[in-house]
């Protein structure tokens, strides 16, 4: 079917398209701003086209894998396409879009090659969300780590090149971390393909299963640091303050990747193994995410910057979140997804408001001191409060039916009295801090207006804020079709033997388990795992 | 030579957990490089020790586990660029604030909260 074979081939193209861009602006477009502009703003373009494109291609349930170099499935690597990772790759784009131009009207010209770095940004972001084998995983890690490093000292200063060193730092101990998760795994089950790793791990002997569970819990780890769990969050509020508003509001998508790689790893592919597996990550997130609220809530509530304030509401957004996760059933994952969304383009939001406030008020720039009323109040003011109501969950907007789900999933969990009243704390204290922080900014101000007149100011980053709260708008608005895709992809997430029939089911040799990748002597002999049947 | 090994990734992990733990910049630099190597040799015993094989199969009923090789390969070029870049980033540092401490300094708000000025 012709039809299938070519939806399969652009299964690659959200991770060449970026790369090729990103090439292509640092050597042939290097001074020149003008044509960075248009060859980015028409890559994203056309980034997000084929997301679109690849969501409704798989918005019938069918799991669909790319197999690179046409190597048979568990020996070469695979990248997978389900529901799961195409909204990640729909909202990677969409994301990406609104921030860079927002990016264009001025800050890309801050410091050099923004925009190959950011499409190298984009191209390691597509690729953890689509490839589906953990070492690529570590890889694709890497790519979007090398260039978030870029991109998060871009524009330069002291500051920013401290919060730089510390930044890098912890994630190059998480990535020591990584390579040893995934030395322990392979070392077990002598497989690093995911769907492979989903069957093999079955079967491990129960004398190796404590050496599994420790490099599982290490994955955990790692993927908990990208995600901030408190007490592995001391990075984010430090780097994401020191970053410029657009990297920062990209970065809003780089904790996600975190919660995405936890329900993959701990949701899609080890969630129906042994049963020791199985509860292995359960325990930990729930308790991890109530503190990272409860931290998260405290971070906003003492700001003494807006910019403070939009990095802890990430924490506290990345504790509801896995709140949402760590029941690890459809209901939690359906409410997860929506939150991500929602949470995603809220945070974004709100550092690019942060920026368009900051760069109104002077000398005071984002600090919460009474200062010069700022001019375009009422479309900054208002834009301000829509956002501060999506961060928090009131209504009208799409964090309000967040928070509901979440409340509503958790409602049979056995910690219910204690979620709730966490979760509903928190609103209330960050419903404090917002008030707060707006108040000072727009009501509390005396003397002369500043900032650049209703002639000189530039609407285009206004517009894309507005944007971004009318996309929380219709997140409200067709809540119903959303969490109905949700729980689709939801069970989809959670169904481990379609994503291994998908990658594995063509597989035609029949010779016995573990071929090549174990030597003879050593070899702890694992019982084949049954065979799947061959995909007409 | 298990024992050999092992005692060498474990030494150089807790020497790195040391260095790693100081306050200077370049202590934390040397700590991550030699977590990296730690890491590199942690990666090939995933493959189990064997000594004097090919790394095919070529029939013989022994050999050696290459996709650990192929691994480390892959670590070291992307630990060595990262440790490239942080000796970078920890000397723009020091030359831009004369200090090698890694911590981020405490006045956040250099502005007076009263008069805002």
């Amino acid at each position: 079917m012709t039809d299938a074979g070519l939806t399969t081939s652009w299964i690659v193209a959200p991770t060449i398209l970026p790369a090729i861009t990103a090439a292509l602006l640092i050597l042939v477009w290097r001074r020149d701003i003008r044509m960075q502009r248009i060859i980015s703003f028409a890559s994203t373009v056309a980034l997000l086209v084929i997301a679109t494109g690849l969501y409704f291609a798989v918005s019938d349930g069918e799991t669909d894998a790319y197999r690179l170099g046409a190597w048979t499935a568990p020996y070469g690597i695979v990248l997978v396409l389900d529901l799961l990772s195409t909204t990640m790759l729909l909202l990677t784009a969409g994301l990406g879009l609104a921030v860079l131009i927002y990016a264009m009207a001025g800050w890309d010209q801050r410091g050099r090659h923004f925009h190959s770095l950011f499409q190298f940004q984009l191209l390691g972001l597509n690729g953890a969300f689509l490839t589906g084998d953990i070492f690529n995983l570590f890889v694709f890690f890497e790519v979007m780590l090398i260039a978030s490093y870029g991109l998060m000292l871009h524009g330069g200063g002291a500051p920013r090149l401290r919060a730089g060193f510390q930044y890098v730092a912890i994630n190059l101990i998480a990535s020591s971390l990584f390579l040893v998760a995934v030395g322990l795994i392979y070392g077990i089950t002598g497989t690093l393909n995911m769907a492979d790793l989903a069957v093999k791990v079955r079967a491990v002997a129960p004398a190796d299963q404590a050496l599994l569970q420790t490099g599982a819990l290490m994955l955990l780890l790692v993927f908990a640091i990208k995600a901030a769990f408190v007490p592995l969050h001391w990075w984010l509020p430090a780097t994401y303050a020191a970053a410029s508003a657009p990297v920062a509001a990209l970065f809003a998508i780089m904790t996600k990747v975190g919660a995405y790689a936890i329900i993959r790893i701990f949701g899609t592919v080890l969630s129906d193994s042994a049963d020791t597996l199985a509860s292995l990550a359960g325990p930990w997130i729930v308790p991890a995410a109530l503190v990272t609220l409860a931290v998260g809530a405290v971070g906003v509530l003492a700001s003494r910057r807006l910019l403070d304030l939009a990095a802890f509401n990430i924490v506290a957004s990345m504790g509801i979140l896995l709140i949402a996760i760590g029941q690890f059933d459809v209901d939690g994952l359906t409410t997860a997804l929506y939150y991500l969304v929602h949470s995603t383009i809220a945070s974004a939001a709100l550092f690019l408001i942060v920026d368009l406030i900051a760069e109104r008020r002077g000398a005071v720039l984002d600090a919460l001191v009474p200062a010069n009323p700022i001019s375009q109040t009422p479309i900054l003011g208002a834009l301000f409060f829509l956002i501060a109501l999506a961060v928090i969950g009131l209504p009208p907007l799409s964090g309000f039916i967040g928070k509901l789900m979440v409340l509503n999933t958790t409602y049979d969990s056995p910690d219910v009295l204690l979620i709730w009243a966490l979760v509903l704390a928190a609103s209330l204290m960050m419903t404090i801090a917002f008030a707060r922080a707006g108040s000072v900014v727009f009501w509390k101000a005396k003397g002369r207006t500043t900032g650049p007149t209703w002639a000189t100011a530039r609407f285009t980053p206004m517009i894309v804020v507005g944007f971004l709260v009318a996309a929380s708008a219709m997140l409200t608005v067709f809540a119903g079709p959303a969490v109905k895709a949700f729980h689709a992809t939801a069970e989809q997430a959670l169904d481990t033997e379609s994503y291994v029939n998908a990658v594995l089911g063509v597989r035609t040799n029949t010779e016995p388990e573990r071929p090549i990748t174990e030597p003879a002597d050593a070899a702890p002999m694992l019982p084949a795992p049954k065979q799947e049947p061959a995909r007409p | 030579m298990e024992f050999l090994v092992a005692t060498a990734i474990g030494l150089m992990t807790a020497a790195a957990v040391y260095l790693i733990l100081q306050q200077r910049t370049f202590p934390i630099v040397v700590g991550l490089t030699l977590l990296s190597y730690a890491i590199n040799i942690f990666l090939f015993t995933a493959g189990r020790l064997v000594v004097n094989e090919p790394p095919i199969i070529t029939g013989a009923d022994s050999y050696t586990d290459p996709l650990p090789q192929a691994l480390v390969l892959t670590a070291i070029v992307i630990s060595f660029g990262m440790t490239a870049l942080i000796v970078v980033l920890a000397l723009r540092g020091f030359l831009e604030t004369a200090t090698d401490k890694a911590d981020i300094p405490a006045d956040d708000l250099p502005l007076d909260p009263e008069t805002g000025i």
